[in-house]
């Protein structure tokens, strides 16, 4: 019943992307309207902000040493998406970034590669290319991004483009102005068209979606929960904080708040949503620390780079110097990482 | 007797331009020569030692960036804060080192006067270092010092104010950033000048001074692979050698110690700076 409005090319989709397209049951009907869908939302249980800051204090200070760290510290590397997302990118930037993608540390072939390569749509292909059948998938933004504040029919003309050059997962952008309008429909609404122009031709699976619900502009924890289930609703397979041009980016409240989100969502329908924090996660404490969180709210299923992924740039730098350190027994420095 | 209650003070580090207590929690009594508490200092631990080296790491390309006659003014206006805490200084010095008051004076005033003679070097460094130099060839050649980047320093053990100022300053006039290791037993006069330097110009985290084991600490700066030398002046007896034998898997620069301590009055001459400077040659066609 909904949905029909804005399917914009049904023939491209497969059978399984169809099935996508109505929420799943139990939640098949909250989209009927408006003012249901508002009201499905606004149900939500309350956010306790104070509560969530205490419990990811608390797990904050756990201490994870030896063969647990390294553990961490390799699985931290293989969910890395690599990321450049700057003006001034090229595509000999992006090469050399697919470059290191593959080989993290040149000096130890043990080192793990990372999960993706995240680029702006147009260096995408530049990107598939260098990457090659590495296994390394490519993300590549996209609707708008990073303000999304653009009409639909670019938004997704931006995504068809993105897959066209050979992106495997796109990361969007949802309509921040419209969710804090209250329009709660029509961002999902513009999910549902996006995750239909995921569609990959030749009977290939649809690129994954990564909805960024850009956190550090929907102001509440209580926000943050109902972006995360409009998303989720929508046909998402991953919800991810930011953007990374927004400051305050992936904080560990926001992160719990999601994961939750995540959590309540399988266990009501079944279904498993990825989640990726991005933006503000600089050093190898920070990622730990989300590897906890997740492993405490969500459990082990999602400890995998299907599951879980970090958007970063720096990093992936100092997990290589804690790599180092815990290898050779002594400080590293940067002048043994890439400069990027 | 006044009944008042003596206020027993408890220091803490000087890293990036704060004052934290050490990662560890730990801390040690400090006392005089004759045994008498002075007060409790902060025992750094590895981790101090690598975050002390970041926040030097970060500061160097403002401090060696700075223009050299900028840096002299910097290292004169220590000397100008340091007058200040003149008597205070002193005090610590007596204390620490069991001098009568006016030998000291002596030393406060020797150590003010350091810094105000390392100021004077930090513009004069390039040209008596550098110069052109005659080549066979359509070349305009010429060579100047260049510091060498971050630097450890294991401050003497016996000179608690005159020798770690005789080893710090000439490690800044040349332009690098400082990780120093205090005197173990006379930590004092550090945590003063920590102060000193905290509210004169030097910008935080270029130096960083650690209150502790030179013998614990030594190992960890040795071996870091971001540090660029090591001075290894204040190190235990019989450690030197494993410590430079460390500093050789990252190719550092090291200033091995002497037998016994030098003589910290003498004439330092530039024997001290020229172990933290590289110096860079540049070949520049002409007649093109």
């Amino acid at each position: 019943m909904i949905g029909m409005t804005h399917v914009l090319d049904p023939d491209a989709l497969p059978d399984d992307a169809r099935a996508l397209m109505a929420p799943l049951p139990p939640y098949d009907d909250v989209t009927r309207s408006d003012s249901a869908f508002r009201a499905f939302l606004h149900g939500l249980p309350g956010v306790d902000q104070v509560g969530a800051e205490a419990r990811v204090a608390m797990l904050g200070t756990r201490s994870i040493k030896t063969t647990a760290k390294a553990w961490a510290i390799d699985t931290a590397i293989s969910m890395v998406d690599l990321t450049t997302l700057e003006g001034a990118d090229t595509p000999g930037k992006v090469r050399s970034l697919a470059a290191k993608a593959r080989r993290p540390d040149p000096g130890d072939p043990t080192c793990p590669q990372v999960a993706a390569v995240c680029v702006y749509g147009d260096l995408a292909g530049v990107a598939r290319e260098a990457l090659g059948d590495s296994g390394i998938h490519v993300a590549a933004v996209a609707t708008a991004f990073p303000s999304g504040r653009a009409s639909r029919a670019v938004k997704i003309a931006d995504v068809k483009d993105a897959v066209a050059n050979g992106a495997d997962e796109i990361d969007m952008v949802i309509d921040r102005g419209a969710f804090l309008a209250g329009r709660y429909l029509d961002v999902y609404e513009e999910i549902v068209a996006v995750k239909e122009a995921c569609a990959r031709p030749g009977g290939r699976a649809p690129a994954h979606l990564k909805v960024i619900l850009e956190t550090g502009e929907l102001v509440t924890l209580d926000n943050v929960r109902r972006a995360s289930w409009i998303a989720m609703l929508a046909g998402g397979d991953f919800i991810k904080t930011s953007t990374g041009k927004v400051s305050p980016a992936a904080t560990l409240p926001v992160s719990l708040v999601m994961l939750e989100a995540v959590r309540d969502f399988r266990a009501a329908t079944g279904r498993q949503i990825g989640f990726k924090p991005a933006g503000g996660i600089r050093t190898t404490k920070d990622a730990i620390k989300h590897l906890v969180l997740i492993n405490e709210t969500v459990g082990p299923d999602w400890l995998d780079p299907d599951w879980f992924r970090f958007g970063a740039s720096s990093l992936l730098n100092d997990l290589l110097l804690q790599r180092q350190k815990l290898r050779t027994g002594h400080y590293s420095g940067p002048d043994y990482v890439t400069v990027d | 007797m006044s009944d008042r209650l003596a206020v027993r003070k408890t220091y803490k580090l000087y890293v990036n331009g704060a004052f934290p207590r050490s990662e560890s929690g730990r801390t040690y009594e400090v006392t005089d020569t004759r045994g008498h508490f002075l007060a409790n200092a902060a025992r750094a631990s590895r981790k101090d030692a690598r975050d002390a080296v970041v926040a030097a790491r970060a500061a160097f390309p403002k401090w060696s960036a700075m223009t050299a006659y900028n840096r002299g003014q910097v290292l004169y206006r220590v000397a100008e804060v340091m007058e200040g805490r003149h008597a205070q200084f002193c005090e610590e010095v007596a204390a620490g080192e069991g001098l009568s008051t006016s030998k000291a004076r002596a030393a406060v005033d020797a150590a003010i006067d350091r810094w105000v003679w390392y100021a004077g070097w930090t513009d004069k460094l390039a040209a008596v270092l550098g110069g052109a130099n005659p080549v066979a060839g359509p070349y305009f050649d010429f060579s100047m010092p260049e510091p060498t980047g971050v630097v450890a320093v294991l401050a003497p053990q016996q000179s608690s104010l005159l020798g770690l100022v005789s080893v710090l300053a000439p490690v800044l006039a040349g332009g690098n950033t400082a990780v120093v290791v205090t005197s173990r037993e006379r930590p004092l006069p550090a945590v003063t000048l920590a102060e000193v330097l905290a509210t004169s110009d030097v910008p935080g985290g270029t130096v960083n001074l650690l209150t502790g084991d030179a013998e614990e600490l030594g190992t960890w700066l040795a071996e870091h692979a971001d540090v660029d030398a090591i001075d290894l002046t204040g190190a235990p007896a019989g450690r030197a050698m494993e410590f430079e034998r460390e500093a050789a898997g990252t190719v550092k620069r090291v200033v091995r110690p002497t037998a016994a301590e030098p003589d910290w009055t003498a004439d330092p001459g530039l024997s001290r700076m020229t172990p933290f400077l590289e110096t860079k040659t540049v070949w520049h066609p002409i007649g093109v």
